[in-house]
């Protein structure tokens, strides 16, 4: 798995043992309990799955927002695939650094994003003040757009309307 | 699922019990201006400030998890962040005095949010060099929540300040009432002066100049006054509290108090 080249990769470690590559496949198949249409690998939240030095399969997994409540439901759901697969040793790790960046989506998961009706977003610029690249509307592909609220129906979304389609429509905020 | 190590390992126990409290005054100060924002959830003026003020409230509680759960990992007496959250009094709550301040009208929200956001964006930068890598890899998470969080807020600031001569009025109103718990802010204690030694974090000097010249420019672009400064032994940080606080947890801790260990 490559990430968009825009942040820091997820560690794929060279070259991957059968049991490592069978469980990128398993995750790619979690789906995001928020925006099922990408799962939690076009997310960018599985951060490494390796077999160390002890053995053991380690999986990291990383949260988007601190306070996405989708978090749990995302640990519980990767947990219950392991398992399911044979993978019931595999050690489930929780990483915080570096921070998760929207510029980890997959190009997969753009396209899925954009396909599902949510604008994907641009490249993080961390700015205090304005807004950074052009937003273009997943319906019409008007650049035409305006932000309604930064704020949508997730932590992740910001709200938008298009003035050519007039449609309203979510937009993955970039963090 | 495990949690990365505590660093450094080797603490002594009077630097250990300095950082519990250093982590809890950033911990309490989130939950508490979280559980603030959660009150207007169906009464904010407009349906996407209401979606915006959740959504803040959401990451502040994120964070306070994040913070609560490692306080009592260093802590050590099996406390988590649920114990630390609904089982503690106000005296033990370690926030800044103006996150516990009560919502007054969304112009008193919005400046209360303004000037914590502001706070928070230099104490979280400031964390990005810790020797202490759990703190470090969570302000790092932190921070980049916080810059839209002060987007919001010191957009609405601009909007109500520079706005109609009724919002402007109410804007430096909530801005004179509340001025004067920001001394609070920077001012070092030993508690600080033990964490900058220890590498930790910086003393507050630095990031104190940073916070008030943007305060002060985005003062000038909302058209509004700096009050004069207010020196008040306002000791929040300290567990000496206003006397908002223990109505607010009051409500906060209501159900756990009464059912203990309930849960969904």
């Amino acid at each position: 798995m490559r990430a968009t080249g825009l942040g820091v990769t997820a560690d794929t470690g060279g070259a991957q043992t059968a049991a490592e590559r069978a469980v990128w496949r398993l995750l790619a198949r979690v789906p995001d309990p928020e925006i099922p249409v990408l799962s939690i690998v076009d997310l960018g939240i599985v951060r490494y799955v390796r077999r160390a030095a002890d053995r053991a399969l380690h999986v990291g997994i990383t949260p988007t927002y601190s306070g996405c409540p989708a978090t749990a439901a995302i640990r519980t759901a990767t947990r219950a695939a392991l398992d399911e697969a044979g993978f019931g040793d595999a050690l489930l790790e929780e990483v915080l650094s570096p921070p998760w960046s929207s510029d980890w989506i997959t190009p997969e998961g753009r396209a899925k994003l954009e396909a599902f009706g949510i604008a994907p977003p641009a490249p993080a610029a961390g700015a205090l003040r304005g807004t950074a690249a052009p937003v273009r509307c997943p319906r019409c592909g008007s650049l035409s757009v305006a932000r309604i609220s930064e704020f949508g129906s997730t932590p992740c979304k910001a709200h938008y309307v298009c003035s050519a389609c007039r449609e309203p429509f979510d937009h993955f905020k970039c963090i | 699922m495990s949690a990365p190590a505590a660093a450094p390992e080797r603490r002594d126990r009077a630097l250990a019990e300095a950082l519990v409290r250093y982590v809890l005054r950033l911990a309490d100060t989130s939950l508490v201006l979280g559980q603030r924002l959660g009150e207007w959830i169906g009464h904010a003026p407009a349906l996407e400030e209401d979606l915006g003020l959740a959504n803040l409230a959401l990451d502040l509680v994120g964070q306070a998890r994040l913070l609560l759960t490692y306080a009592g990992e260093v802590e050590g007496k099996g406390r988590d962040e649920d114990a630390l959250a609904y089982l503690r009094d106000a005296p033990e709550f370690l926030n800044l005095t103006l996150a516990e301040q009560p919502n007054g009208d969304f112009a008193h929200t919005i400046v209360r949010q303004w000037l914590i956001d502001a706070w928070q964006l230099e104490v979280y930068e400031g964390l990005g060099g810790s020797t202490d890598t759990r703190l470090a890899a969570i302000a790092a998470k932190a921070v980049k929540e916080t810059r839209y969080h002060y987007r919001f807020s010191s957009g609405w600031l601009v909007r109500l300040g520079d706005g109609t001569a009724e919002s402007q009025a109410r804007a430096q109103q909530a801005l004179d009432s509340q001025w004067r718990f920001t001394e609070e802010l920077f001012t070092p204690d030993e508690i600080d002066e033990r964490m900058a030694a220890a590498g930790i974090a910086p003393l507050p000097a630095a990031a104190a100049a940073r916070w008030r010249r943007r305060v002060d420019e985005d003062l000038r672009q909302a058209t509004l006054v700096r009050p004069a400064a207010q020196p008040h032994p306002w000791h929040g940080r300290r567990g000496v509290h206003s006397e908002h606080l223990g109505h607010m947890l009051a409500e906060m801790q209501h159900l756990q108090r009464t059912y203990p260990g309930v849960s969904w």
